[in-house]
């Protein structure tokens, strides 16, 4: 899936993960995808719950080799 | 490094103001599915969910929803979020406020043994209390020997408590093959030499050696001063036994709790095992004393929990206060015990499969398969 911008929070502890998604976003623009590499198990709920309480999109999401990725819209 | 301020409070500590019934208000700041899924309980306890993401910017949400006068408690799924929260709770001014070292994971883990009782032949038996999961294991101690009855996964703290009485494990015993958390007891007789038994029922598919537990085959603890007797009582599975101690206690398993009964559908043969359990509970306890006393594998509401933590009852109390063993008509009970039952334990399966020795997870994925709480009962909504 294509991507604005890529963040990797891998290795980051909770709440880093969140705290750099939400600084990348708002770097974006409206529309723009970000992609979220983490390795947190507790970033896959905390993130779709983050989305969905600050209304951007969680586009996709998978997991390869214990490494978590996201792809969000920003609202 | 944490603020001005800010403490941790440990799981055991945290599990002592809760057991003393001490005024506790808890902020948890997981995501609201988690919250939903498990969280905190306690008789005195005030706990509200606000995620920790919604409170990055503006801690005022938070600060609005705390009582002034009680102390906070912050909890999250491992630490690192609740530090965040409380270093941002103090820095505004709150006074009193701690985080649960270890978060949830630690919650999850910690045991507190409780003294049920001295036993007539000098022996002691105590109840260890898996207050964040549910979970009870029992250790019957004396003259040197101990035996452990459904032991939970964390297998140092029964080891520094035994090391602590001096007393060396010879029976690992498990009333059941588990479907909502991994036993300890396997890995533990190994470490000390010590028989590990299992209802043979239960164990056509497991991969390793064990030691049959059959009704009238007595196991001794002590130098044949302690005597645990095993009951075949089945319906939670197929090979549930009962263990009846020093002729007072009797170890239910997950067949009966104090405020429910098990529920029969965890090994997937629900319809089968119906009659089984009825017949357990309406049957073959019924013709024991009443004045025995029932120790459970499993608590569901923190009102179980009575002094001190134990969680005990008399029979004939449950007899008539257990709405699962007052169930007169059969297919009322069917109805009971196999449709609208509370969501299965996580990774019940896997978790089944591991107690079989089929697979061997890491320690890691050990302990995201136990997150949650055991509903084990058919009345754990």
């Amino acid at each position: 899936m294509n991507s604005d911008k890529v963040l990797d929070a891998k290795g980051l502890a909770c709440p880093m993960p969140i705290v750099r998604t939400k600084k990348s976003i708002a770097e974006l623009q409206s529309g723009q995808v970000l992609e979220v590499h983490a390795t947190d198990k507790g970033a896959k709920n905390d993130l779709t719950a983050w989305a969905k309480s600050t209304g951007h999109e969680l586009l996709s999401s998978n997991e390869e080799n214990g490494v978590y990725k996201f792809w969000i819209r920003k609202a | 490094m944490t603020a001005m301020g800010t403490q941790k409070v440990t799981a055991k500590e945290l599990t002592t103001i809760i057991l003393n019934k001490e005024d506790l208000f808890i902020l948890d700041v997981r995501n609201e599915s988690d919250f939903s899924d498990w969280k905190i309980e306690g008789i005195s306890v005030d706990i509200i969910n606000i995620p920790y993401f919604d409170l990055l910017d503006d801690i005022a949400p938070a600060l609005d929803a705390i009582p002034a006068d009680k102390p906070v408690v912050v909890v999250c799924a491992k630490e690192g979020s609740s530090i965040f929260v409380a270093e941002q709770l103090a820095e505004a001014g709150l006074n009193h406020v701690s985080y649960l070292e270890g978060g949830m994971k630690s919650w999850s883990e910690y045991l507190e043994p409780v003294k049920v009782a001295d036993l007539s032949g000098g022996g002691e038996l105590y109840q260890f209390v898996r207050i964040g999961k549910g979970c009870l294991s029992y250790m019957v101690l004396s003259n040197g020997e101990a035996a452990l009855i459904d032991t939970s996964r964390m297998i140092d703290q029964y080891q520094r408590f035994m090391q602590k009485k001096g007393v060396e494990l010879i029976h690992a015993i498990d009333t059941h093959l588990h479907a909502d958390h991994i036993s300890g007891g396997r890995a533990l007789a190994q470490r000390y030499g010590a028989a590990y038994h299992l209802p043979p029922k239960d164990a056509t598919e497991v991969t390793f050696e064990y030691e049959k537990l059959v009704e009238g085959r007595d196991i001794t603890v002590g130098q044949e001063t302690i005597k645990v007797q095993p009951i075949y009582t089945p319906g939670h599975t197929i090979g549930s036994t009962s263990f009846l101690i020093d002729n007072t206690y009797i170890l239910t398993g997950d067949i009966l709790f104090i405020d429910s009964i098990g529920r029969p559908d965890l090994a997937g043969l629900a319809e089968d095992w119906v009659g089984d359990l009825r017949d357990t509970l309406y049957s073959r306890y019924k013709v024991l004393s009443e004045e025995l006393i029932v120790l459970p594998a499993h608590f569901g509401k923190v009102t179980e929990l009575g002094i001190g933590g134990l969680v005990a009852g008399r029979l004939g109390t449950l007899y008539s206060e257990n709405p699962g063993l007052n169930i007169e008509d059969e297919s009322e009970f069917r109805r009971t015990v196999t449709e609208n039952l509370p969501p299965q334990p996580n990774s019940y399966q896997e978790i089944r499969q591991v107690n079989m020795g089929k697979i061997a997870p890491n320690i890691e994925e050990q302990r995201e398969m136990e997150i949650g709480p055991n509903r084990c009962a058919v009345h754990d909504k």
